[in-house]
């Protein structure tokens, strides 16, 4: 596998990302602590994923996207490590990671732009998963730069209500790349 | 055994070792205070929330063990917001109990609900919203283990009403990991490989200074302190939280470093090549301009908290260990700086040209405040607590009273909450009834929170306060005056109204006052024999007095505004 290609400044992403994935304990609160920590410390949060750990009703996953540029990653992990709350930290940096995202777009179609709408999709890989006689909603789980590539090319649409998950990921299998 | 949640909340302090409980029903709350009545814990009763807060943190400076204060939902619980962040920004270890309206009401606006675990988040190192009886012996053990392991701090627990008048089956945890904590693990080995560039470090330095921090008082490392510091024969500060952590009149003690410390010890850590920072966290009154801040020195950063390590300084070396396993290491390593004698030197002859100085007191007065303390600490006895508000009386505390033992220093060091110095003298009393307890106060201060002592006087607690009254509002008053060309905006208070010395009368206590120096002598003397209600003392000082040696804000420590009697001299 190699990284994914590196879109400069046109990402949606901040370029000095990184990737927590946060094991919590499964509690009441969990994510405001971590919400109020991220905002009183000024850190950026650039997306957050949660959902429960393995089959455990006892841990969450909180995969957090942080922008390294608002504070120094050293300061967001130890910080957020205080939190009695926060199990364990794995800090991944985007060359060592698989990342991937979901997303979802209503799109209203008409007559005049099916066509280009339907290339825009197979070019993107997306699946259509539901239609009306008026509208389709489509579906991509990919990177998020092809999650990034596809919102992109849906601005040439009118009338797009567009929804991303933010993005899970987990370490890349062997070595990792170079950074 | 069956117990209600309330009985098993207080068995549960009991088993904790707690003694006091400063605090004040309510609604909420009510179910725990009819258990209390039965319980061989001793409970002071407050005039106002806040006080209960402050007097829990005076306890638990003056004694080491965790603050217990217990108060009821909605205002009882907003009322003690001011001490827990106080507690949160100077790492004390408190426990803070509120009650909560019934589980069923929460979310529904009901009568004195408040979202207290919400709005504590940020100030506290842990809070917990008990959900059921069975719960609180739980919640309880894991809130004192959190509060006083690890960086201490404060712990809150939301007691619903329905909670504590639940049964449940009485058990105690009898071990940590029965306090369900997966994430806490205050516990660290040192880094072997960090100690060994520390001493590396060291050994190349020739103006090494050690940074003591309030850290090493919290971790009790004042004898690994004091040992190393005279096997190395290094200079030492202390700053505002750490006074008393090594004895004044050491000789090689600089004194308070910082926006109002002593010259030498500002300077010292200017000019040093090698900062070992003991439990400090390069607070910016004390680093002033950060980019200025001790430009050529190397950094070795001991903590227990690893958040501290680059968050404002970078750390050449950063050693996450309490204080006085990291000393005792470094010690094994025989850890030495090369020769100090140039360093001492210039160390010596900065201490010559700028010692501490106030003006001469004039016979007539008004009192140098300054000089009042100093005349204070004469006459106490050893081992003597000092508290203080937040305001110039307390810089001028800190910079003119000895402190030769750890714990005789409490004050409000990273929150500087006016207001905390009597309810806090109350509380280290309570918590070292063996020892006399002086609050230096201020005017201003003395009126946010005097009323606590009628808690002292009700419930036996003799503590002496002197207050400096200089009819302002002085630390704001100096800035004005320094900083916005004598434009004074709202820190005038006279010095007549209140009248302190019926104020204090009026309170149960004995009120005192003192204008000149013949008076002053009087006042302390007489003030010191009383030893069973609390002293108030009404010092009249001088409005126009200011706290030097001085660093503006967001200046530079090179720029520090030494006293006017020590200006110009050749540095
Ligand atoms: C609760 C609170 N409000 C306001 C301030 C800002 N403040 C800092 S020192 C000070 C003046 C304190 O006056 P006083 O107690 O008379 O002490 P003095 O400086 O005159 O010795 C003020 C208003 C503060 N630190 N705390
Ligand atoms: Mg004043």
């Amino acid at each position: 596998m190699s990284p994914e290609p590196f879109l400069g400044t046109t990402s949606r992403t901040p370029v000095r990302h990184h990737i927590l994935s946060v094991l919590v304990e499964n509690k009441a609160g969990v994510l405001a602590r971590i919400a109020g920590l991220f905002a009183r410390r000024g850190f950026n949060i650039y997306s957050l994923a949660v959902a429960p750990a393995e089959s455990h009703a006892r841990f969450s996953r909180v995969t957090i996207v942080v922008d390294a540029e608002s504070a120094p990653l050293e300061q967001i992990v130890g910080q957020l490590d205080k939190l009695v709350n926060v199990v364990a930290i794995t800090d991944l940096a985007p060359a060592d990671a698989v990342e991937r995202e979901l997303l979802l777009a209503t799109i209203q179609t008409n007559t005049a732009n099916r066509t280009s709408l339907l290339d825009t999709l197979a070019n993107a890989g997306a699946a259509i998963v539901d239609v009306d006689p008026g509208a389709v909603t489509v579906m991509l789980a990919g990177t998020p730069a092809s999650c990034d590539q596809l919102e992109r090319a849906l601005e040439s649409f009118s009338d797009v209500e567009l929804h991303r998950t933010g993005r899970v990921a987990l370490p890349r299998l062997g070595e990792a790349a170079p950074q | 055994m069956q117990l209600t949640g309330a009985e098993a909340l207080i068995k549960s302090l009991e088993q904790q070792g707690v003694d006091s409980v400063f605090g004040l029903p309510g609604g909420a709350i009510l179910p725990v205070y009819d258990p209390l009545l039965d319980s061989s814990i001793r409970h002071i009763l407050v005039r106002h929330e806040q006080g209960a807060g402050h007097m829990a943190e005076g306890y638990a400076m003056a004694t080491g063990r965790a603050g217990v204060a217990m108060v009821t939902s909605g205002p009882g619980a907003t009322n003690i917001v001011t001490p827990i962040g106080n507690a949160h920004m100077d790492s004390t270890p408190l426990v803070v109990i509120t009650g909560q309206v019934a589980t069923g009401s929460i979310g529904t606006d009901a009568f004195q609900e408040c979202d207290i675990t919400g709005i504590t988040m940020g100030i506290t190192k842990h809070n917990f919203l008990v959900q059921s009886a069975q719960e609180i012996p739980r919640a309880v053990a894991a809130a004192f283990h959190l509060a006083t392991t690890g960086r201490p701090g404060p712990v809150l627990i939301d007691v619903p009403k329905d909670v504590t008048q639940s049964m449940m089956d009485w058990w105690y945890p009898s071990t940590i990991e029965e306090y369900d904590l997966p994430g806490y693990r205050p516990e660290i080995a040192l880094d072997e490989d960090a100690v060994d560039r520390a001493v590396q470090l060291i050994a190349e330095s020739e103006r090494p200074v050690l940074y003591v921090g309030g850290g090493t008082l919290k971790s009790n490392a004042t004898n690994e302190l004091l040992a190393f510091a005279e096997r190395t024969g290094m200079p030492v500060v202390t700053t505002l939280m750490a006074r008393g952590a090594f004895p004044d009149s050491h000789e090689q003690h600089l004194g308070m470093p910082g926006m109002h410390g002593v010259y030498t010890a500002v300077t010292a850590l200017q000019r040093a090549d090698l900062l070992i920072s003991l439990g400090a966290r390069f607070d910016d009154r004390v680093t002033g301009k950060i980019s200025a801040f001790a430009a050529g020195a190397k950094v070795i950063h001991v903590d227990i908290d690893r958040a501290e390590f680059n968050k404002v300084r970078h750390a050449d070396v950063a050693l996450q260990s309490n204080v006085g396993a990291a000393l005792r290491a470094l010690d094994a390593q025989g850890a030495t700086p090369a020769s100090m004698d140039a360093w001492w030197r210039e160390i010596r002859s900065w201490q010559e040209t700028y010692p501490l100085v106030y003006d001469e007191p004039t016979l007539e007065g008004p009192l140098r405040p300054q000089h009042v303390i100093a005349s204070i600490a004469e006459k106490a006895e050893p081992g003597t607590i000092v508290t203080s508000g937040v305001g110039q009386h307390q810089m001028w505390a800190a910079q003119f009273w000895d402190f030769e033992e750890p714990r005789t220093w409490i004050n409000s060091g990273g929150a500087g909450t006016m207001g905390f110095g009597v309810p806090a003298a109350i509380g280290a009393k309570v918590g070292r009834p063996d020892r006399t307890v002086w609050c230096i106060d201020g005017d201003g201060c003395f009126q946010m929170t005097a009323q606590e002592l009628v808690t002292a006087r009700a419930e036996g607690i003799p503590i002496k306060v002197a207050i400096l009254n200089n009819a302002y509002l002085g630390m704001v008053r100096q800035w004005q005056e320094m900083f916005y060309e004598e434009r004074y905006s709202e820190v005038y208070l006279s010095a007549d109204l209140p009248d302190y010395v019926k104020w204090a009368e009026a309170m149960g206590c004995v009120g005192l006052r003192a204008t000149n120096l013949k008076e002053m002598d009087d006042v302390i003397d007489e003030a010191n024999k009383i030893n069973d209600v609390p002293v108030v003392i009404d010092f009249r000082t001088d409005s126009s007095e200011k706290v030097f040696p001085m660093v503006a804000s967001g200046a530079s420590n090179d720029d520090i505004i030494v006293h006017p009697s020590q200006q110009g001299r050749a540095r």
